[in-house]
């Protein structure tokens, strides 16, 4: 057989064409990402010729009192934003999923609003929600004062929860549900004790998309935040104004190694949860 | 414990918006039967059975068990385990803690329940799978998996919905029998739901046949086939020659039916209840009628009426099925009759040739005759 010199029907591995078009994908996507790691390691202040292999600014972040507290406040807001993004989006899918009542289309459409209105809306939204109709109490104690930023974020992120939830439920097994009432579980306990262990891979994956949005996102929260409440992306942005220096590439760095890592946590979680609850079907 | 009847449906409706499911239904189930609801698909036996777990509420009439009403009561508050058509075992738990679900949640203490559990467990032969997860289980022994955890809780009334669909047929014909065995080794009362008359008459010791939400014949399986309450049961159960005609003789002790169908009368040794105008149906069942190559003399007919119940054809089609050889004959009118033949010896296998013409004759019992 010619195999060996012609490529198959499905063998685009093995074409030219394609080769290169991967090969700009690859290079567009993740230049960028390596040249900024890249010169987060730079012994230069700056960040166009390459002068040697440092840590100072990584050491130099770490003494940056307000950047840390900034990485704190953004860490805070985004697992208490997880928690009740994904209680509030699991309890949305399974109704949506489960009943029926008044004004359900309108739920239905309105609660992926959030994920398609522009965020700069939402920000602008959020501003003038906060700033005049319902003002956040200033100089609460830590963490109550980041409450405005941390309601916002769970506006914009329980939705996705309810999508990637929603999307679990259909392939649920209503008699599984129906086995643990006919087995002796009240309706509370049969949902713990099967729908949530269902639902669970969809669980992880919402709430670590959650904890990602509200880690990166910056448009949102830099219409919310008051003076005093500075998050990492936003504290990141008021570097830049100034000037770029291997500082700001550092912390993105450390941001984006965050990010990366929790969503290779979470993958790992959920693909060993899958197997393990697709299986009984 | 009360006298009555163990489970006892008193004039249940159920409608879904418009969709009237079950219609009207009264029905009493006695402690200790293998009780079958028959139907074709959409005739409200499976809304039935799950009215009586809990899991539907009727729309009217009132549903007891062991003579407490239980028509609403949810379904963790009866005395009653269900076996779901997908089983419904639970994927995340191994094959024991499947089993011990529901212990669990009555709190059966750890000893007692262990030793429930291994019972329950020896009793479906799935001792050697208790640290199974189902992915690793066949779907036969999935189903072993959902019948322990049923019978575990050691129910009054163990309802089975459509539990051999999905097995393949080998399968299905070993677990009918194994379903049978398991009853008389626990003594529950099973309600089982099926559309499958084989399985329904194999097993059951009474059948409820059902279409259209309403209850058409509640009989032991030998009376829905031979004792046909109407035309639907006659036809649904088994296979039938039915032919539409009228009486031209009603005695209390003999009956005959002339129809255009029939090129001969058919006489039955018995009187028929209804109107003498009104159509009535006569119905034969293949293996009731006999044929024999026209090389013989003509058959007798009965004494009473010489010239009836004996007709002669044409062999049109037949079908060889091993045991039995299923022929289709064409009589003078036009009508095709169905007729069975047990192929009783290797050599006469597989039967007549087409084109064959044969008389056929059936004795005075084996016609029912239908007025509705």
């Amino acid at each position: 057989m010619s195999s060996k010199n012609r490529p198959g029907p499905l063998e685009y591995a093995r074409r030219w064409p394609m080769l290169l078009w991967v090969a700009g994908v690859l290079v567009f996507l993740y230049l960028p990402l390596a040249n900024l790691i890249l010169f987060s390691f730079n012994d230069s202040r700056r960040t166009i010729r390459w002068e040697g292999f440092t840590l100072d600014w990584y050491a130099k972040m770490l003494d940056d009192a307000p950047l840390l507290d900034a990485f704190v406040n953004s860490l805070t807001i985004a697992a208490i934003s997880t928690v009740f993004s994904v209680v509030l989006g699991a309890m949305a899918a399974i109704a949506l999923w489960r009943f029926r009542f008044p004004g359900k289309g309108l739920f239905d459409g309105a609660i992926t609003l959030p994920i398609v209105v522009p965020e700069i809306c939402m920000g602008v939204a959020m501003l003038v929600f906060f700033g005049t109709v319902m003002p956040w109490p200033r100089d609460l104690v830590w963490p109550l004062d980041l409450g405005a930023i941390i309601i916002a974020h769970i506006t914009f992120s329980f939705p996705f929860v309810t999508v990637v939830v929603r999307a679990r439920l259909a392939s649920f097994n209503r008699e599984m549900e129906e086995a643990a009432r006919d087995l002796g579980a009240g309706e509370l306990r049969a949902l713990f004790d099967v729908l949530v262990p269902h639902i669970a891979p969809a669980l992880i994956a919402g709430g670590l998309l959650a904890f990602t949005l509200s880690l990166d996102d910056f448009v949102i929260t830099f219409f919310t935040a008051g003076p005093n409440t500075v998050t990492f992306p936003v504290k990141i942005y008021s570097m830049v104004r100034f000037s770029v220096t291997p500082e700001v590439n550092a912390a993105s760095t450390v941001l984006m190694a965050i990010t990366v890592l929790l969503t290779v946590l979470g993958m790992r979680m959920q693909g060993s949860d899958v197997t393990k609850i697709q299986g009984g079907h | 414990m009360a006298d009555g009847p163990l489970i006892r449906f008193e004039r249940v409706t159920k409608r879904f918006d418009t969709f009237i499911a079950v219609d009207d239904v009264s029905l009493d189930i006695a402690e200790g039967e293998f009780f079958t609801l028959l139907g074709p698909s959409g005739c409200g036996k499976t809304t039935l059975l799950r009215m009586l777990a809990g899991l539907e509420m009727p729309t009217e009439g009132r549903v007891w068990i062991d003579g407490v009403d239980m028509t609403t009561a949810p379904p963790n508050k009866r005395p009653v385990n269900m076996v779901f058509q997908s089983y419904a075992v639970f994927p995340h738990l191994n094959v024991a803690d499947n089993v011990a679900y529901g212990l669990r949640i009555d709190r059966v203490p750890k000893p007692e329940r262990d030793a429930r559990v291994a019972e329950a467990l020896r009793l479906v032969k799935l001792e050697e799978f208790a640290h199974r997860k189902p992915d690793q289980l066949s779907g036969g022994q999935r189903q072993r998996v959902a019948l322990a955890r049923a019978l575990v809780k050691r129910p009054r009334v163990l309802l089975l919905d459509e539990p051999l669909s999905a097995l393949d047929a080998k399968l299905r014909e070993a677990m009918r029998s194994e379903l049978a065995a398991i009853q008389d080794q626990v003594g529950v009362t099973f309600v089982m739901v099926t559309h499958d008359q084989d399985e329904a008459l194999a097993m059951a010791s009474r059948c409820a046949l059902m279409n259209r939400g309403t209850l058409q014949q509640v009989a032991p399986p030998g009376d829905l086939y031979e004792y046909p309450a109407n035309r639907f049961v006659a036809d649904f159960i088994g296979t039938i020659n039915m032919v539409e005609g009228s009486l031209s003789l009603d005695e209390p002790d003999q009956a005959a039916v002339i129809s255009p169908a029939l090129d001969v009368p058919v006489w039955v040794d018995h009187g028929v209840t209804g109107a003498r105008a009104a159509p009535v149906w006569v119905g034969i069942r293949p293996e009731k009628i006999t044929m024999i190559p026209q090389v013989a003399d003509r058959p007798a007919g009965p004494a009473a009426m010489p010239h009836a119940n004996v007709t002669q054809g044409v062999i049109v089609r037949s079908a060889y099925l091993g045991g039995q050889t299923l022929y289709e004959v064409e009589i003078a009118t036009g009508t095709v009759l169905k007729v069975s033949q047990a192929n009783g010896a290797r050599d006469a296998s597989p039967g007549l040739p087409a084109g064959a013409a044969v008389w056929l004759s059936w004795p005075p019992g084996a016609p029912v005759v239908l007025v509705g």
